[in-house]
């Protein structure tokens, strides 16, 4: 059979899969549409989490990202796997015992103060939009390359699928869903490592086999830091970048990890405090099997693709590079006319461009390996961009029907009203979201990274103080909250996005660091903005000092209710 | 749970934050970041050990970290007869 049927099959099943669950963990109350009901065991919430973080980005983008950049890619596999240690020392039991639906609601409710909603419900909603618009277009990208329709049918589909599940069925249709496709894309992304593992270094475990040795006897990492220097790039195992950049940048990304909404929320779906600490374990702990494995194939799949390529007559090369050149992912510009594929870093006689999604995509090909396993990948790429689209949709929608309809506008609204409030806010979420992965604004790809800078500037300080800072009040965590966003956009709006006067140059970055490492220069302002305004300033209220000491205590956390 | 049982039980809570914390700045930004040049010169089958640390040991250590955090977490909670 081909790929093409066998892609047609396996994502038939699997979307059959999601739909079947969808109609059997329908919501039927607000609760179970905003936190499933706070029922969901912890090893199910560790695979939603696992499945709500790792996104199309994750799994189709990242070990082409750290194949081209080596060593500097260390700080997305640091970065997005820390921000786990945070979250579950510093973050989530305290949440969950403080146990309401969502960030905005505690950020309000601790802060004693609608403004204080306000703000963080509009942070929310900016860093969420910004990621949910490039899954969309994760899912149209994915369809059209494997199932060879239009990226635009592609995310109509997609739309289709996630309406079905994230209005019907909310949190609790989106957490059974998301189990579903954790395992659809951990299987998806380790069957072809592990055959190529074996293939290139005898030992089946991806995570040993890129430190063996190959055929030739030489180590995996030696043979391609020779390839890389030899073609003119810089060595992979040592990197280009400044030290304070990596660290920053892997600062911005643990502590942005650390405050995104839509992660933050999983952790109000399990029963009791103790929950919160474990689920969090087994996130980390099924996000880590794929993270670990990620530098495996980025090497694998480079040493492959320069040993087949660099140097080789075009008329002989194996036929899945001219599979990947008609989907424009693969280039070749013959540039001197010697029919030879002179793949070298030097842009002016380098002939082959290659783009990074290549390295997953390509690579059960490239191992040679059955059409099943190629059409799994598709499916598995599936799975990761629809189950993070729902999870930020979720977050929208509860942002607007929970923390503006019900907590300001209209307090007084029914429970029914609510939850019909929270679909109609998911199925315009889903209308947006679907506008945007059609047509992509310029910056999407651009800001999506520096969603995490946002998240870090805003969040998490706002949410660290509130719980380990008693004196900490509103006054300081407003002023925090928003001097802190207001100076990570303007950073990014004149040094990633050239929207203020001309482009600056790289030497002109502030302490040399970039806009993706600016969020952890941003936070550290907003901690000591916080900080000094709320000394200055009156003592947060009694009942506000004693929420405080309460959720520092894990019994009694109960339910998560909404009054 | 009296006011004294818990300042105790959040004064404990932070003793293990710390040096939980302490291990996860370690291995990642001390191994991983500010050390690698120095890590490099040790090798470890075929990773040179800083390259190592940044791209596995560092993410194994904290996935760890989480767990032996809430053991100790749990057993906090039973000496001071806040578990659930």
């Amino acid at each position: 059979m081909g790929i093409l049927a066998w892609t047609w099959i396996l994502v038939g099943v699997t979307f059959a899969l999601y739909i079947g669950i969808a109609i059997w963990a329908r919501a039927g109350s607000s609760k179970e549409f905003y936190v499933a009901g706070g029922g969901v065991p912890p090893i199910m919430n560790g695979m939603a989490t696992a499945a709500d973080w790792m996104s199309a980005a994750s799994f189709i983008s990242l070990a082409g990202i750290v194949s081209f950049q080596g060593y500097d890619g260390s700080v997305y596999l640091m970065g997005w796997t820390g921000g786990y240690v945070l979250l579950a020392l510093l973050l989530a039991p305290y949440l969950r015992k403080f146990g309401k639906f969502t960030v905005p609601d505690f950020i309000g409710d601790r802060y004693y103060s609608n403004t204080a909603r306000v703000v963080a419900v509009i942070a929310a909603l900016i860093v969420s939009f910004t990621y949910v618009a490039g899954q969309m277009r994760g899912v149209g990208i994915v369809f059209s390359r494997y199932l060879e329709v239009d990226i635009n049918t592609g995310v109509y589909i997609g739309m289709a699928i996630v309406l079905f599940y994230a209005v019907l069925g909310g949190m609790k249709g989106i957490t059974y869903t998301q189990v579903a496709q954790y395992c659809v894309l951990i299987f998806a992304f380790m069957v072809p490592a592990i055959f190529i593992s074996f293939q290139m270094t005898g030992n089946p475990i991806p995570q040993l086999g890129f430190g063996g040795t190959g055929e030739d006897g030489v180590y995996l990492l030696d043979k391609l830091d020779g390839l890389s220097t030899e073609l003119g790039f810089h060595e992979y195992t040592s990197g280009s970048k400044s030290m304070i950049d990596v660290f920053a940048i892997t600062t911005a990304l643990m502590v942005g990890t650390a405050g995104l909404p839509h992660v933050i929320v999983r952790f109000f779906t399990v029963p009791r405090v103790k929950d919160a600490r474990i689920s969090a374990g087994w996130a980390l702990l099924f996000i880590a099997i794929l993270y670990t494995t990620v530098p495996a194939v980025a090497v694998f799949a480079r040493i492959k693709l320069v040993e087949t390529v660099s140097n080789s007559k075009y008329e002989e090369i194996p036929q899945w590079v001219n599979n990947w050149e008609k989907t424009g992912l693969l280039e070749f510009a013959d540039k001197n006319a010697d029919g030879i594929v002179q793949y070298v870093a030097d842009k002016e006689v380098n002939e082959l461009t290659i783009d990074q999604d290549i390295m997953v995509l390509a690579n059960p090909e490239i191992a040679q390996l059955p059409n099943w396993v190629i059409a799994l990948v598709g499916a598995g790429g599936l799975a990761a961009a629809l189950s993070t689209a729902a999870g930020l949709l979720l977050v929208i929608a509860s942002s607007i029907s929970h923390d503006l309809f019900k907590k300001i506008i209209k307090p007084d609204i029914s429970e029914k009203g609510e939850l019909l409030a929270a679909r109609l806010s998911a199925f315009v979420a889903v209308l947006i979201a679907g506008y945007f992965g059609i047509n992509p604004p310029g910056f999407v790809a651009a800001v999506v990274a520096l969603a995490f800078g946002l998240a870090a500037a805003s969040f998490f300080p706002a949410i660290l103080l509130g719980i380990f800072d008693k004196r900490m009040n509103k006054e300081g965590a407003i002023s925090g909250m928003i001097i802190g966003l207001s100076l990570m956009t303007f950073y990014m709006a004149k040094y990633k996005l050239g929207w203020i006067g001309e482009m600056p140059d790289k030497s002109e970055w502030w302490f040399g660091i970039s806009p993706e490492g600016f969020g952890t220069v941003a936070m550290l302002v907003n901690f000591a903005v916080s900080l000094v305004i709320s000394r200055l300033t009156a003592a947060p209220p009694e009942h506000v000092q004693e929420i405080v000491e309460h959720i520092r205590i894990p019994s009694g956390a109960g339910e998560a209710s909404g009054h | 749970m009296s006011k004294t049982d818990m300042k105790a039980y959040w004064k404990e809570n932070l003793g293990y934050l710390a040096i939980l914390l302490s291990i996860w700045f370690l291995v990642s930004y001390v191994f991983g970041i500010l050390l690698v040049d120095q890590l490099n010169n040790i090798k470890l089958a075929g990773f040179k050990l800083g390259f190592w640390f940044a791209q596995q040991g560092s993410m194994y250590v904290f996935v760890i970290l989480i767990f032996v955090y809430v053991r100790l977490m749990n057993k906090l909670d039973k000496k001071y007869g806040v578990d659930e």
